[in-house]
């Protein structure tokens, strides 16, 4: 589905990522870990199509096309979505209203019939339910005020009402409480189907005990210097990074 | 003062007068008259304003001064003609002015007599002399503005709207100033006195339309008296052509624990002065001016607001907003001054702008003149660019990025726009700026 290839990314002078290569398949659960700084958010940000940073290397593929020729919201049109690590505040726009539009504007790119106003209050209606959100949030300007944990919660919901293909979560579940947690995991797991893959950026074994990946890879320095199965997750979370970053030093 | 190469606005206009003079016969003794001579000695001595003077340091008004204009000129609009400015149709007293000259068969007036009486200027100067008297030009000062004197020179007509006490108008009152700017270069000088008496409430809007590719001038000056715990709401919304000069004065005496409360709404327009004075004249008075303005290609939209608080314990709150694009100019200059017996004062006020483009430019100046001590008084204002963060945000979730700009920028502007209270203005206005963000 997705299929990376010594993708290299820099800010101004800064290079961020220096050759990342990743193959996503169909149906998988890949989880991203690494120390703060690695460029993680970056990795995420150059595949929705941020424009800030400058691609001076390598390929993206999702599903054949070539991703990095896209803009965010073909990106998003293909099946892409991010949950933001900081979703930013929008005042004056609710989630109602731009969701409305963002599915509709994706259903266009797909060929489809617009949704009625009824058919969008139903859907939200039942994933509101999903993710235990209430409709009064969805009413107020985009993240406004809101506490960390009823963004990051904002975030899945929209992801259960644009059921993205490909989710890339990053750090979605920093901030959460055990219930929010649980809640976001469901939100993921929900999706979880043979023709979809979802990216999770965390920090946190804890929340890979809900959503179980298929593969864990570890991030540093703008390179993946070890993938393995979860249980490598467990082993990040016993020993830290000493022991990578060493054994990346002496290579 | 009379040193301006390219004076010969002023001295048609100044030869115009005199000639009218001579045809009075007689009525050239009124008082009235008198107060217009004044007008006219002082518009000679202070001639058109240039960018020297500080008020008008970056609104030139020499490409206005240069163009050749038709005052007053008669034009033959008809209701069919009113269908291509597209508006829809608007409740309540609807009066039209076309090149200045009051136009009774597009007007309808449904209020009741015993909630207000309203009358073209030119009818009250004959039949309520006195009424005149006490108001006109009593708080529209032209001493220092050039355009003011102009206007309180010339003004032949516009509207005196007068609420008995204790009297709520109902429907909503609009003003529709049309110039017909088909054939000829028109001009004209509409004058408006509102008397809102003790305890009595109105709504009442203005707009400014133009019909035509010719250039066209408006300068209006309105005076509104809001008297003891009267509540007025005032709107003034200006879609013109980018041909449109328009200069204008709004003038508000505020007593005793009375309540205005104002939006003005630029849409279009070439190049536009507003001037909004409002003197806090009561205690406990409250004043609220919002103010949203949208220029593109070349037009140039300056905004001037003078809040004078000169009795204790009131409040005034101001937030402007601007999108500008393309090579557009704009401009903000807010005054508050709080007078040494106004303590207690509550002043606020906010302007915030959004360039869209580098080669637009805004320029604010707040001005707080401060001789009261215990005040609670604030500004600021902000100029940016759409906020990049936001855009990806939505662009993220499939919005493509001309749609999320103009959802942004709609958002910006809906603080102003969800301010105004009547109606079927509002959406009207909301249509216009749906329309023009999605060019
Ligand atoms: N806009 C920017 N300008 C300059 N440097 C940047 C910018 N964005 C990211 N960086 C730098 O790139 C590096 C990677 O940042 P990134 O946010 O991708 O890290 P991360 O792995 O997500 O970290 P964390 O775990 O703290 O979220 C950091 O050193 C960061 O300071
Ligand atoms: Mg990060």
């Amino acid at each position: 589905m997705l299929t990376i290839s010594n993708l290299q990314a820099s800010i101004g002078s800064k290079e961020i990522l220096k050759g990342i290569n990743l193959e996503v398949k169909a149906g998988e659960i890949h989880a991203i870990m690494g120390p703060n700084g690695s460029g993680k958010s970056t990795l995420a940000s150059v595949l929705a199509g941020r424009e800030d940073y400058d691609v001076t290397d390598g390929s993206v593929l999702f599903e054949g096309k070539d991703l990095l020729d896209l803009a965010p919201e073909e990106r998003a049109a293909e099946g892409i979505f991010l949950a933001f690590q900081y979703p930013v505040e929008i005042p004056g726009v609710s989630t109602t209203n731009f969701l409305k539009t963002a599915m509709n504007e994706i259903r266009k790119y797909r060929g489809l019939e617009p949704l009625d106003a009824v058919q969008f209050l139903k859907l939200m209606k039942e994933k509101m339910k999903l993710v235990n959100i209430d409709q009064s949030l969805l009413s107020r300007s985009l993240n406004e005020g809101f506490s960390g944990g009823e963004k990051k919660r904002n975030e899945v919901f929209q992801m259960a009402m644009l059921e993205p293909k490909l989710a890339i979560l990053d750090e979605t579940d920093s901030g959460l409480d055990i219930d929010a947690l649980r809640i976001v995991a469901e939100g993921v797991n929900q999706l979880r189907s043979p023709e979809r893959a979802t990216i999770v950026v965390t920090h946190y074994q804890r929340l890979l005990d809900y959503i179980v990946p298929d593969y864990v890879h570890v991030l540093y320095k703008g390179r993946i210097v070890k993938s393995g199965p979860k249980e490598l997750a467990f082993e990040l979370e016993e020993k830290g990074y000493d022991w990578i970053k060493a054994e990346v030093e002496t290579v | 003062m009379n040193n301006q190469p390219n004076n010969d606005l002023k001295s048609k206009l100044l030869a115009d007068f005199r000639t009218s003079e001579e045809r009075m016969n007689g009525a050239s003794k009124s008082a009235l008259h008198q107060i217009r001579r004044e007008a006219l000695n002082q518009f000679d001595r202070l001639g058109f304003p240039t960018v020297k003077h500080e008020e008008w340091k970056y609104t030139n008004v020499n490409s206005l001064i240069k163009e050749v204009f038709e005052f007053n000129a008669s034009s033959e609009l008809t209701v069919e003609d009113l269908a291509q400015l597209e508006s829809s149709r608007l409740d309540g007293n609807v009066l039209y002015f076309v090149n200045g000259q009051y136009q009774p068969h597009l007007s309808k007036i449904v209020s009741p007599a015993s909630q207000l009486t309203i009358t073209t200027l030119a009818e009250a100067v004959k039949t309520t002399p006195d009424l005149l008297h006490q108001y006109f030009a009593k708080y529209a000062d032209f001493q220092d503005n050039a355009f003011t004197a102009l206007n309180t020179a010339f003004a032949q007509d516009g509207v005196v709207i007068n609420v008995p006490a204790n009297t709520t108008v109902e429907a909503s009152t609009i003003l529709r100033f049309v110039s017909d700017a088909r054939h000829l270069n028109v001009a004209s000088q509409p004058r408006n006195l509102f008397i809102v008496n003790t305890n009595a409430e109105i709504k009442i809007a203005e707009s400014f339309r133009t019909l035509g590719d010719q250039a066209s001038f408006t300068n209006v000056v309105t005076e509104i008296v809001v008297a003891e715990d009267a509540r007025v709401e005032y709107y003034k919304i200006q879609n013109e052509s980018d041909m449109a000069y328009h200069i204008g004065t709004t003038q508000v005496h505020q007593k005793d624990r009375s309540h205005f409360y104002s939006a003005t709404v630029t849409l279009d327009g070439g190049f536009i002065r507003n001037n909004l004075n409002i003197a806090l004249d009561g205690s406990e008075c409250e004043a609220h001016m919002y103010g949203l303005y949208f220029p593109n290609g070349r037009q140039h939209i300056d905004n001037h607001t003078l809040v004078d608080h000169r009795k204790p314990n009131s409040h005034s709150n101001e937030l402007y907003k601007g999108i500008l694009e393309d090579r557009s100019t704009g401009v903000f200059n807010g005054k508050i001054f709080v007078r040494e017996d106004a303590q207690k004062t509550n002043a606020y006020q906010s302007c915030k702008n959004v360039v869209l483009s580098n080669d637009a430019t805004m320029n604010t100046k707040p001005q707080l003149e401060i001789f009261a001590d215990d005040v609670k008084c604030s500004h600021g204002t902000t100029t940016g660019k759409l906020n990049e963060e936001a855009l990806f945000y939505l662009r993220s979730r499939g919005i493509p990025k001309v749609e999320a700009q103009s959802l942004l920028m709609y958002a910006f502007a809906e603080d102003v726009i969800k301010k105004i209270k009547i109606d079927t203005l509002r959406e009207q206005l909301e249509r216009r700026i749906q329309a023009k963000l999605a060019r």
